[in-house]
Order: C-alpha cells, then sequence, then structure tokens
C-alpha cells in the first residue's frame, strides 16, 4: 500500500504510541487533589511544557483541546465575542479564501449569528493570502475588526504565508490575529512568540500524534471569551476534563516532529520534487498548483498538487485507489461528493481543472517505493480517467 | 468480471453487490448522488438522495469489503430526469421518472463511465431476471417485479447490467441482509419519487410550472369548473378536482384528458376512461418487433393481451381488453407470456390513446 494522504491523517510515531498505551493504564484526573491526581496534573504539565517549548510558546499560553477544529472555532468566536464586547464597533471578521473549513465555516456563522461581517481577503494565484491586501483592508475597516485568521499553511496546494508579515499588519490596527498552523507544525519551522500571532491551532494526528487532541495556543493578553463552560479548566477559557494519556503522546509527538523537520524537510523536499518531476514526465499537461518547487521554503515540503486537464478528480483517486495508492482529491462534501475545492477556485482555477486535481501528500514514512509507485501507475490512471470523462460528456 | 455496483443506501442494492461479491466478481460500490443539494443529517430527512442514504450505502460497502466512492450526478439528473419530468407535466403528460433514470443515469452516464474506468458492468438491485444472452424477463416475486422501469432499455445497455435479485423474494432478500450483518436490513422501502421525499408531487411541480388557468369541462362539453394548469392532473384521477356541482347522474368524474394548448381539463364517467387503441412513439425491441403480446402500461398493473402494428411514427397497439386510465407520456412495455418468467419483448411511449 503506498500512502500518501498525510495531510489528512499521518501515522502515529512509535514513541508516542508509546506513550498513549503506557499512559491509558494509569487513574488520574489532574484537577484532583489526592495522589492520582498529582501525578496526572504532573504528567500533563509537563506536557503542557514540552509543546511550548517545541513550538516557541509559553506554557500558559497552550490551551489543550480536541484538535484543529475546536482550536480555530475557540480562536475565531471566543477573539470575536471578547474583542466585540470590549469595543461594539468591532464586528468584522477577516479570513483568508483559502482557510479550511474550520475557519471558514466558523466565520460564516459568526455573521449569520453574531451579527459579524465576514470580510474574504483574497490569495494569489499560488494561495498566499497578501499582506499588503491584508494593509488595504484594514486601513478602510481598522477600527471595526474584530479578529483575523490567516492560515500558517495551506492544507490542498501547501502555500506558506508570511504569517509573521500579516501578524505585524494587523497588530498596526490593534487587531487580533489567530493562524491554523495545523498543517504546520512538524513540517515547518514553527515559533509562536517569533510569529506575533495572538493564537494558533496545532492538532496531534498531523504530525504523529493521536487523533482527539490538539491546542490553541493563545497569548495571556488575548482576551478570547470560552466556548465550552463548566470546571474552569484551561485558565478558564476551555472546560472539560483533560485528556492525560492523549496530552502526553501529543507532547512525544510534538517534540519528536518538531525536533526532526530539518532532516524531514530535506529527504521530504527530495522525494516530492521527484515525484513532481517524473509525474509531469509521464503526463506532460499536468500542472502543478501552489508555489513552483524552485521557491521551497513557501511550500510545505511534503505536498504535491497537481492538476490533469480533461480528468475528473474521483476517477483519478479511484482508479489509483484500486492500484493500492492512497491520495486526495482536497475537499468533499459531507455527502462524499466531490466538489470543486474553494481554495483552487480562489486560486483562480477554472472549474474543470480543479474538479481535476489531486494531492499526493508525503510524511515521515514515505519512501522512494512510494514516488515509484505513484510514477508507475500515473499514465495509465490519467489516460483512463480521460476516457472516463470523454464518456461522460457524450453520453 | 469487474462490476460496479450501484447502492442507494437500501436493502436490496446492498444485498446485491454482496451476492455480486460472493459470485466472485471484482466489486467496486458506488452512491449515486443526485440531488444538487443533498438533506443532511441534521435536518433528519429521508429520501434517496439523503446524505443518511449515502452514510447508510457507505456502511455497507465497508461490512462487505468493497470500494465504495460517491459519484456525483446531480447535473446530469436535473437536465435528463427532472426537468423532463416536469417538462412532461407541463404538457399534459404522465411521465415516469424511475424508468427515464434507468435509461439515462443508471444504464447511460453511469454504464459509460463505468466502461471507460475498466468495469465490464453495473449490477442493481433490481427486480428482473436477466439471462447473459440479454433475454429480460420479469422477476420471480410479482410484487416486486421490476422489469417495466427497466423495459426500455436497449440491447446495448442491457449488456452492460446484471441483477443479482431477480430470483428472490423480498422476504428472502431482507433475511439475507440481516444475516450478512447489513445494518440496512429493517430499512423500509421507498415509494416515492426519490427527488421529491415530502411525496407531494403537485407542490413540486407547482413551484416549477407557471399557472396556465383554464376550464374543466364535462363530455358534453359544459364547463364544470375551472383549474390553474393541466399539470395538476393525471389521466384517471378523480380526487381534487375542485368541482362544486355533482354530475347530473350523481357518479363520481374522472379526468378523461388533458389538452395543454387550449388548456382543458376533460372530464367524464369512469367508462369512458376505457382506451382499446394505444399510439405509442420511439419504440424499442429487443429483438423481432412481435405482433400478438401483453402490454403493461403502468409500473403497478394495467396489463392487456394486445396486438401491435408498426405505422409511420411508432406502433399502434391494439388491446384485447379496453384498459382504464391510461396515461400518455407512461410507457408501454410489451411482454411475451412465458412459465419461465415473461420476456420483455420492448417498449414504447404511449403517445394518445383512442377508445
Amino acid at each position: 500500500m503506498t500512502y500518501l494522504d498525510h495531510a489528512a491523517t499521518t501515522p502515529m510515531l512509535p514513541e508516542a504510541a508509546a506513550t498513549l498505551t503506557e499512559a491509558l493504564g494509569r487513574v488520574g484526573n489532574a484537577s484532583s487533589l489526592h495522589s492520582a491526581g498529582r501525578r496526572a496534573r504532573r504528567a500533563v504539565e509537563e506536557s503542557r511544557e514540552t509543546i511550548a517549548e517545541a513550538v516557541g510558546a509559553l506554557p500558559s499560553e497552550v490551551v489543550l483541546a480536541t484538535g484543529g477544529t475546536e482550536a480555530d472555532n475557540l480562536a475565531l468566536k471566543g477573539l470575536y465575542w471578547a474583542r466585540r464586547a470590549a469595543d461594539p464597533r468591532r464586528t468584522r471578521v477577516v479570513v483568508s479564501a483559502a482557510e479550511h473549513h474550520a475557519v471558514l465555516d466558523a466565520g460564516e456563522w459568526l455573521a449569520e449569528h453574531e451579527d459579524a461581517v465576514l470580510d474574504v481577503l483574497p490569495v494569489d494565484p499560488e494561495g498566499r493570502a497578501d499582506p499588503a491586501a491584508l494593509k488595504a483592508l484594514l486601513a478602510d475597516h481598522g477600527d471595526e475588526v474584530a479578529v483575523v485568521s490567516v492560515m500558517w499553511a495551506n492544507n490542498e496546494v501547501g502555500t506558506v504565508n508570511d504569517v509573521a508579515a500579516l501578524a505585524e499588519v494587523a497588530h498596526s490596527c490593534g487587531v487580533p490575529i489567530h493562524t491554523d498552523a495545523v498543517q504546520a507544525v512538524g513540517a515547518v519551522p514553527v515559533d509562536f512568540a517569533a510569529s506575533g500571532v495572538d493564537a494558533l491551532s496545532l492538532t496531534g494526528h498531523k504530525l504523529g500524534g493521536p487523533v482527539g487532541v490538539g491546542a490553541l495556543l493563545l497569548r495571556r493578553d488575548a482576551a478570547c471569551t470560552p466556548l465550552l463552560h463548566g470546571g474552569g479548566q484551561e485558565r478558564d477559557v476551555r472546560s472539560g476534563t483533560l485528556d492525560v494519556p492523549g496530552t502526553m503522546s501529543l507532547a512525544t509527538a510534538v517534540r519528536a516532529a518538531v525536533a526532526d523537520v530539518s532532516r524531514r524537510t530535506t529527504v521530504l523536499t527530495a522525494l516530492r520534487d521527484d515525484l513532481v518531476a517524473r509525474v509531469v514526465t509521464a503526463v506532460p499537461d499536468a500542472r502543478l498548483n501552489g508555489v513552483p518547487l524552485d521557491r521551497p521554503g513557501e511550500r510545505l515540503p511534503g505536498n504535491a498538487h497537481l492538476s490533469f486537464p480533461g480528468c475528473e478528480g474521483d476517477s483519478l483517486l479511484m482508479l489509483l485507489d484500486a492500484r493500492g495508492i492512497e491520495c486526495s482529491t482536497g475537499s468533499a462534501c459531507t455527502a462524499g461528493v466531490a466538489r470543486p475545492s474553494h481554495v483552487l477556485l480562489a486560486m483562480g482555477l477554472d472549474e474543470d481543472l480543479a474538479r481535476g486535481s489531486l494531492r499526493f501528500s508525503l510524511g515521515h514514512n514515505s519512501t522512494a517505493a512510494d514516488v515509484d509507485a505513484v510514477v508507475e501507475a500515473i499514465g495509465p490512471v490519467v489516460e483512463r480517467a480521460r476516457r472516463a470523462g470523454d464518456a461522460l460528456a457524450r453520453s | 468480471m469487474r462490476v460496479l455496483a450501484a447502492m442507494s443506501g437500501g436493502v436490496d442494492s446492498a444485498v446485491a453487490a454482496a451476492r455480486l461479491r460472493d459470485a466472485g466478481h471484482d466489486v467496486t460500490g458506488v452512491h449515486l448522488a443526485l440531488s444538487a443539494k443533498p438533506a443532511t443529517m441534521r435536518e433528519g430527512a429521508r429520501g434517496c438522495c439523503s446524505v443518511e442514504d449515502s452514510r447508510d450505502a457507505r456502511r455497507c460497502a465497508d461490512v462487505l469489503d468493497i470500494p465504495f466512492y460517491v459519484w456525483d450526478m446531480a447535473a446530469r439528473f436535473r437536465d435528463d430526469v427532472v426537468e423532463p419530468f416536469v417538462a412532461e407535466y407541463a404538457a399534459g403528460r404522465t411521465p415516469n421518472p424511475c424508468l427515464r433514470c434507468n435509461e439515462k443515469i443508471k444504464f447511460s452516464a453511469v454504464l459509460e463511465r463505468a466502461r471507460a474506468l475498466g468495469f465490464d458492468a453495473v449490477g442493481t438491485g433490481h427486480y428482473a431476471r436477466l439471462s447473459s444472452g440479454g433475454v429480460l424477463r420479469r422477476a420471480a416475486d410479482p410484487d416486486k417485479d421490476q422489469s417495466y422501469v427497466l423495459g426500455v432499455l436497449r440491447p446495448d445497455q442491457l449488456s452492460g447490467a446484471i441483477f443479482p435479485l431477480g430470483a428472490s423474494p423480498k422476504t428472502e432478500v431482507r433475511a439475507e441482509a440481516a444475516e450478512r450483518g447489513l445494518v440496512v436490513a429493517e430499512k423500509p422501502d421507498s415509494h416515492d419519487i426519490c427527488f421529491i421525499p415530502s411525496g407531494d408531487t403537485r407542490g413540486f411541480l407547482g413551484e416549477r410550472i407557471d399557472d396556465a388557468p383554464g376550464e374543466m369541462v364535462d363530455t358534453a362539453g359544459e364547463v364544470v369548473g375551472h383549474h390553474r394548469g393541466v399539470h395538476d392532473f393525471t389521466v384517471g384521477q378523480r380526487h381534487g378536482l375542485g368541482i362544486r356541482r355533482p354530475a347530473p347522474d350523481g357518479r363520481p368524474r374522472y379526468v378523461l384528458s388533458l389538452e395543454p394548448v387550449s388548456r382543458t381539463v376533460r372530464v367524464g364517467p369512469a367508462e369512458e376512461l376505457d382506451v382499446t387503441v394505444l399510439h405509442c412513439a420511439a419504440p424499442v425491441w429487443l429483438g423481432e418487433v412481435p405482433t400478438d403480446c401483453v402490454v403493461q402500461v403502468r409500473a403497478h398493473g394495467g396489463l392487456s393481451a394486445a396486438t401491435v402494428r408498426v405505422v409511420d411514427d411508432g406502433v399502434d397497439v391494439a388491446l384485447a381488453e379496453p384498459l382504464r386510465g391510461v396515461a400518455p407520456g407512461q410507457a408501454a412495455v410489451f411482454y411475451r407470456p412465458d412459465s419461465g418468467g415473461d420476456v420483455v419483448l420492448g417498449s414504447a411511449t404511449i403517445a394518445a390513446t383512442s377508445r
């Protein structure tokens, strides 16, 4: 089996799995006062310190949550509510057009239910949010904006934003900024403090940790209204009994993944570049979406996103799956129907080309054999998918 | 063979897929998304195109351990099934959308795409028997027989079809689903038109067809009422005519015919609904054109022995016994009676009838 869908989820690192399974056998609520509770609390706090150190944050800035979706929702809604409460004129929410649905839909929800005005920041043909565009928007509406959210790295085409520049623009207008760094942590260098952002989402299962645990890094001076009310855990921002084994495993994975970024970048960039070059040789009219490979720092090392003119993405997916190659078409709606990706459309691709796209995402255990398998399959698969596309157009 | 199993999320197509797999075929499940805006779980809706059905189909495919995909056929379904359905009603005819879906979607767009992707056939949970030689027969279970809605298929379409349930009674299929651990074993049968889950066909049409008010006249030519458009009626309809005055003889009145140009709905007594000749267009034959046969004029019932005569623009079908309430727009499917299951000979679209 050739697994090239690491951006969807990546296999757990053996050390993270070991931490998790070992901890599952122990009792202890980290809020309890007795010794089991104290042991649990110590494990959580040490994990929190590990995570903080790996991503350039203070331990007190780590708000544990269930993953990227919760962290994104908490950031968008929490920062919006708090900022609007402090200054009722601030009702605008700014997100980039290439955001994950966890951000986009949270913004839309605020517009529908909380009287917010949603401003969607366009992205350039490479999928990048332009700091100048944010600056222009804030020049007109700076005192009305409650929160800005722009992802660190895009989940579909792998484009890495200049988050520090965006943060500087937002702060010049007194606006807090959140970044969804779910795809970035463990893949590219991420330093929370140096980036200047007020909030950052990360999740375990994209970097070799378990599903169901993640964190929102939240600066102490960023006011954030909670989504969940209860026992007051996590600075009262995120109530709920702490997941001790999950947190310990998350910390193990974050530490290992971040420590390995430089080595992985070298390995995955080489594999990815090889994959793209050989796929384009096999299918000459295939085109790479996102940032060109000669600017590696602006693209996630493991991401190869390609369009195949005349093909339906789900035909390609099915044919590759039948050959044991697992990849992704990008976004799927709840019914499992492939829709043209909003990211690709925002980048200016036409609908047909957007539909005929595949994302191959490499990760920590990808090998040259995985690339060979894709290269071997892609020619006949594309040819067959084209015939199916023609048949559909004809019938 | 490589077989694409069309899986609606119901019990029949799930068991069909299971049998195909057990027969040694290389089976891939596909759910056809036919609605542009599928009802979500949150809305709690049920219907052929709901997210819940898609989930049920996926769940069954997972239990069968076969690959599963959702194919978006919404645009094709809208163009080839829903819009013609509305247009037919607006023209005073009564279409059968299931039949059209088989002809234009399942055994055309889906089959073509499947063939191009390297599949040999499309398998469905329809109740009909199809031999390897392309002979289509009624199902063994007379209550479930769906040969009528498959009767429009051409030989090249039937050559790419497999119906694994044709020889089984429905009760056996449900029991088999339960035995196989398929969660849909107890799922109720679908009855309504899948794209009208509310069952309110008139309401659905009313939203899509402009009112074209006209008169309702009886057989004497007397105006007995008014209507907002012929699309509100079907030949043979008795209820909902909106006539205030009872007939002079006190007997119920039925819709006899719909005339969209003059916007006239003709009503009259039941016996006037009896027809003895069907004028049919666009015949499709699976072999020799028959002379004597049995014709079926609607999905359930409406059978008569008949004689077929080829005419310029189609066929005229003389009925041995009059049939009541034959609606233009429906298909006439021709059968040869056979103890091993009546054999489908072909079909045509009923354009007009005469008494």
